[in-house]
């Protein structure tokens, strides 16, 4: 919510296509490309003059991140209107998001959705004209952007930052009811409980920013969903996709009962798969919960594997779910492709086609046969999947990795705070000096959940401690 | 109940501004307006009651001394008052940073009562009437359609004109007076209460509430056994409230409070008869503080703990009475002899007026402008516990803001609202109105954001200017300020050029102190910055130190000093400042209209619309308002002001 801070994001699709550019716009744009860009020519970027190109590294201290082409546009002739640094590096999701993440290092802040276009507005570089449509598109992606912030939250790590949050208030109150009421409380010395509280937030913060760099702390991945009706395979097949030539990268807590999650990395791909209930018409009130949540993760899926079962005749069931893969992207795998085949690759594409109500819906669709149990046409499964990705028909949800980033860039700023709040104590400064740093740091987690202060430390003061009067 | 009275008569005098209630905030606001050249009426159930003190007989306290010395660095009156008639003083937390360094005197209660009611009586413009307010009158605008205040009645029918009305009712309200099955239709201490004004409120459109608050009993000092007890001392050294008062000249000796606590007992007897306290039979509508809580309210809440404090605190030299603290009740008087002779000391303790709860009327203040003039009625403001805070000190600081924007209005001149970053009146204010709240509001240093600017300490160089170009501050104070400014600045300066060698002299100091020995030269400046050492500690490795005015001496080196020590700090919130600074200071037009804002979301349109705030930085406090409604509200005011142009 900053005016004029300086603001930081990858604008180009987060791929692994052949460039990325990520932009910097704000006050402080040319400083911060000052202390990461090294030029061929070793001159620093401020010194050159507007809109003009550069070509030098990008480096993290003496850590070179990518070979790149710098651009130079200050304000107020730039699109934000403000002094602008535009960086091209070499594509590939890895890299493009380093150089984010140094920039971030250095001062800038990971934009807000619709951000540069709403400072472009403040700032006179639209039209008038445009001011509503910027109004909707700030709210309308905001909204998206904080319910996919919080729900891509591992459940897990959620339960982590709020227990963190809940040990940084409770600690706050004390040290803050004592300070109104110092002569019913004493909090002499109390800097030595809170010196090995901070320690313990310390070394959880770690320990979550060094998870940050494998993606562990959120459920990064293409979200990929398996349906079918009961009993055609699909549980077979996850466990070959899981077999141990896979790495799997972790499992997932959290997971409900009746959908299975896992993480899985096929050469390079990325997949965050989801095993659902089978799709069936049902009076049984359970099981109608556990097919209702599959139709829900096949409708936000990036990629529906459809299981359909070779050796017995395509049902009403079926027929509702090549329904619901309408124009979503999709694979149809024939399973128990070594018993008696009765359904063709033929007949399902017929049956598919057949239902299509979706305009301008991709006709083809990859149609694979496999045998879970005996491991057959998982090569072939692989091969269209990778397929799919490099020619960018599914993909990374590109807020994803903004998200991580700013998931990341909160937790450095906590994890800063109570630094601070240890030097704080190690140098012996009254205990109201921690509070300041300890607020800090919990409105820094706050901001991944999504959770803001308002009254929160008032609200624990009275009612963990008992006031005097 | 209904005004029955028919006659209607007109006041034989002029009178631009009426303060209704003459309790701290009444007090304030009505010298305030006299003081601006207003003549000012101010009206009372009883003159004899004029800024009584009806519960803790306290003046200041955590934050709450911040708020009296911010009323004195503007001009106000409690500081001075409380400087000549206490009788114990302290300053809390000493220990601790200089943010939370907080003033704290008992008062002889009557003698404070007394002493403002005699700076009232004696205050040019200003007149006191004894009577009850029963109507506040107001016309409609033919042109805006907004209402204006025109006037009051009073309860015989005459009606007073004025252009200006500050409501100060405190807890008179309605007001009722419980313990265990009596119910008394008073005021506090028995006092009458004034029973038709709310439906006047009601009528015009404001929205009430019904609070809650209680106090402990008074006992006889002479039922007292005080050598079961511990002693608590005042400091040895006083300091004043007020910046105009010498130090020097109240050094007096001091009265001494008393410690003790509860026991398992006391809890026992309370749990025996919770069902006889009007609270739980529900016989208390009222919503209560969860920060004062009634001694049967921390038994029940706090069942862990087996003994609470007891304060037993003088009420005056003239009387024997003393004050309970932190031992209010509700509870039936039977119960309450009970419960108080558990206690070590009071074994035998003979009450003089019982414990009680107490409900009346006060107003949902987000009715209010940050001015502390109701939105929808121009002329009519209102202060203190009318508008849901608790305390004197922040009744006080309420009505001085109040009593200084109704003589602004008249005068044509701009509000005065002071933000969050400049005093805790600002944040106590805006966190009235802005904030949702459902008992009364007592200030805390943790409310404030920024306090280790707002210090007690600074008041007068973060306010005394403000208070000067109102005309409540004397040229010479103001000249007093502006000298005292410039040779703090000029201190620090230097100290940051004063190199300090690794000599002999230098090592003993620090050896003496305990402070790491120097291996390098280093300044003046870094060496105040060790918590082990100070400005004056270092006195004597400062060979061309200057001499200060006598006066301002040791207020000069104290500023100095913190300045110095907690400098990295300071600077810090200084950046924060500035952020909040520049939302605060995007205006939102007053005759906006939200329904053109597309994309608000419901509920943040429903409650700007409601509250209509004054600033993007006041919408952006308000529950319900997201960030992305702020960037949506920002990017609507920029796409105005380009179609202005």
């Amino acid at each position: 919510m900053y005016l004029t801070d300086t603001i930081a994001a990858i604008s180009t699709a987060v791929s692994p296509s052949g460039i990325g550019i990520v932009r910097m716009t704000g006050k402080e744009a040319v400083e911060i490309a000052d202390k990461v860009y090294k030029g061929k020519n070793n001159k620093k970027l401020s010194t050159q003059k507007s809109h003009t190109i550069h070509y030098g590294y990008i480096a993290d201290g003496e850590d070179m991140i990518d070979e790149v082409l710098i651009m130079l546009m200050r304000g107020p002739h730039t699109f934000s209107g403000e002094d602008t640094v535009e960086i091209n590096c070499h594509g590939g999701v890895y890299i493009v998001k380093r150089v984010l993440e140094v920039l971030i290092r250095y001062g800038a802040r990971p934009a807000e959705p619709g951000e540069f276009t709403k400072r472009a507005f403040l700032n006179g570089r639209l039209d008038l004209s445009q001011a509503e449509a910027v109004s909707d598109m700030i709210s309308s992606q905001n909204e998206y952007a904080l319910k996919s912030s919080i729900g891509q939250l591992k459940g897990n790590i959620k339960q982590k930052i709020n227990d963190m949050r809940n040990a940084i208030i409770h600690h706050t109150a004390f040290i803050e009811t004592a300070l109104d009421d110092p002569e019913h409380i004493n909090i002499d010395g109390y800097g030595e409980k809170l010196r090995s509280a901070v320690e313990k937030l310390l070394e959880e913060i770690g320990t979550l920013l060094s998870t940050c760099d494998n993606g562990r702390i959120i459920k990064e991945g293409i979200r990929t969903v398996i349906i079918g009706k009961p009993n055609v395979g699909k549980s077979s097949l996850l466990n070959v996709l899981l077999g141990e030539d896979r790495a799997i990268v972790t499992d997932i807590a959290g997971t409900t009962r009746d959908v299975l999650e896992e993480h899985i990395n096929l050469q390079g791909v990325s997949l965050n798969i989801m095993d659902t209930a089978g799709i069936r018409d049902t009076d049984d009130t359970v099981e109608k919960i556990g097919v209702e949540k599959a139709r829900n993760h096949a409708k936000s899926a990036d990629l529906i594997i459809y299981v359909a079962d070779a050796s017995s005749v395509l049902d009403e069931d079926d027929r509702d779910i090549l329904r619901m893969i309408q124009g979503k992207q999709a694979i149809i795998l024939l399973n128990k492709s070594d018993l008696d085949k009765i359904v063709t690759k033929e007949e399902i594409k017929r049956q598919y086609l057949l239902l299509n109500t979706v305009d301008n819906s991709e006709e083809y669709i990859p149609i694979i046969e496999i045998s879970a149990k005996k491991k057959e046409g998982i090569t072939e499964l692989e091969k269209t999947l990778k397929e799919m990705f490099y020619e960018g028909k599914i993909s990374f949800n590109d807020e994803i990795y903004i998200t991580n980033i700013r998931h990341k860039s909160a937790l450095n700023h906590a994890f800063e705070s109570l630094k601070k709040v240890r030097e704080s104590i190690d140098a012996n400064m009254p205990e109201d000096f921690y509070s300041i740093d300890l607020m800090d740091a919990y409105e820094e987690l706050g901001n991944i959940t999504g959770e803001t202060i308002g009254e929160d430390l008032v609200n624990e003061i009275f009612s963990k401690f008992c006031m005097g009067k | 109940m209904r005004y029955l009275v028919n006659s209607v008569w007109e006041s034989r005098d002029c009178y631009d501004i009426a303060v209704i209630g003459a309790g701290h905030a009444g007090c304030e606001a009505a010298l305030a307006a006299a003081r601006l050249g207003f003549r000012t009426i101010m009206f009372t159930v009883s003159v004899e009651s004029v800024a009584l003190m009806p519960c803790n007989p306290n003046i200041g306290g955590s934050s709450k001394g911040h708020l009296v010395r911010e009323i004195d660095a503007l001009g106000g009156e409690m500081g001075k008052v409380i400087d000549r008639t206490f009788i114990q003083s302290k300053m809390l937390n000493r220990s601790k940073g200089p943010a939370v360094h907080s003033l704290r005197a008992q008062a002889d209660k009557a003698h404070y009562s007394r002493t403002m009611r005699q700076v009232l009586e004696n205050q040019e413009n200003l007149e006191i009437r004894q009577t009850e307010v029963v109507d506040i009158l107001t016309e409609t605008d033919e042109v805006t359609k907004r209402k204006r205040v025109v006037g009051v009645k009073i309860l015989s029918g005459g009606i007073y004109r004025v252009q200006a009305v500050i409501l100060c009712t405190g807890t008179y309200l309605r007001s009722r007076c419980v313990y265990g099955e009596v119910c008394n239709n008073t005021g506090p201490n028995g006092l009458q209460s004034a029973n038709y004004l709310t439906d006047s409120l009601k009528q015009l459109g404001i929205r009430m509430y019904r609070f809650k608050t209680g106090t402990p009993a008074r006992i006889d000092k002479r039922s007292v056994d005080f050598t079961k007890m511990e002693e608590q001392l005042g400091d040895e050294r006083i300091v004043p409230f007020s910046f105009t008062t010498d130090p020097e000249e109240i050094q007096i000796d001091q009265v001494s409070c008393w410690l003790t606590y509860t026991n398992e007992k006391t809890h026992e007897i309370i749990r025996a008869n919770l069902d006889r306290s009007p609270l739980f039979s529900g016989m208390i509508e009222g919503t209560g503080p969860r920060y004062c809580p009634s001694i049967e309210d921390k038994v029940v809440r706090f069942a862990e703990k087996d003994r609470h404090q007891v304060f037993i605190e003088p009420e005056g030299i003239e009387t024997n009475e003393m004050y309970i603290g932190g031992m209010s009740s509700s509870l039936p008087e039977d119960v309450q002899y009970d419960m108080y002779r558990t206690v070590p000391g009071l074994e035998n303790v003979k009450i003089v007026r019982s414990a009680y709860a107490i409900e009346y009327d006060c107003i949902d203040a987000r009715q209010l402008k940050p001015s502390l003039e109701f939105r929808e009625i121009e002329g009519l403001f209102s202060g203190g516990q009318f508008n849901g805070s608790s305390g004197y000190e922040e009744a006080a600081a309420q009505g001085l803001i109040a009593g200084i924007n109704a003589a602004r209005k008249i005068q044509g001149k701009e509000e005065i609202v002071l933000d969050r970053s400049q005093a805790y009146i600002g944040v106590l204010i805006d966190d009235l109105v802005t904030k949702e709240s459902h008992e009364p509001y007592r200030m805390m240093t943790s409310r404030a954001e920024y306090r280790l600017l707002l210090r007690q300490d600074n008041a007068d160089q973060r306010l005394t200017e403000i208070g000067y170009k109102i005309g409540l501050i004397s040229q010479e104070r103001y000249d007093r300020l502006l000298l005292k400014q410039e040779l703090i600045k000029k201190e620090v300066d230097r100290i940051s050029n004063v190199n300090i060698g690794t000599g002999e002299q230098v090592q003993i100091l620090l050896k003496q102190y305990r402070s790491t020995l120097l291996a390098s030269g280093t300044t003046l400046a870094e060496l105040i910055k060790r918590p082990e050492l100070s400005y004056e500690i270092l006195a004597p490795l400062d060979l061309e130190r200057p001499g200060f005015p006598l006066h301002i001496a040791e207020e000069i080196k104290e500023q100095v000093n913190i300045y110095v020590k907690y400098e990295g700090y300071i600077k810090r919130q200084e950046k924060q400042v500035e952020h909040f600074k520049k939302l605060e200071n995007k205006k939102i037009p007053s005759d906006i209209n939200y329904d053109e804002v597309k994309s608000l979301r419901m509920e943040a349109l429903q409650k700007l619309k409601q509250y209509r705030p004054v600033s993007i930085g006041q919408a952006s406090r308000i529950s319900g308002v997201s960030p992305a409604d702020i960037s949506v509200l920002l990017v609507y005011l920029s796409g105005m002001s380009a179609k202005e142009r």
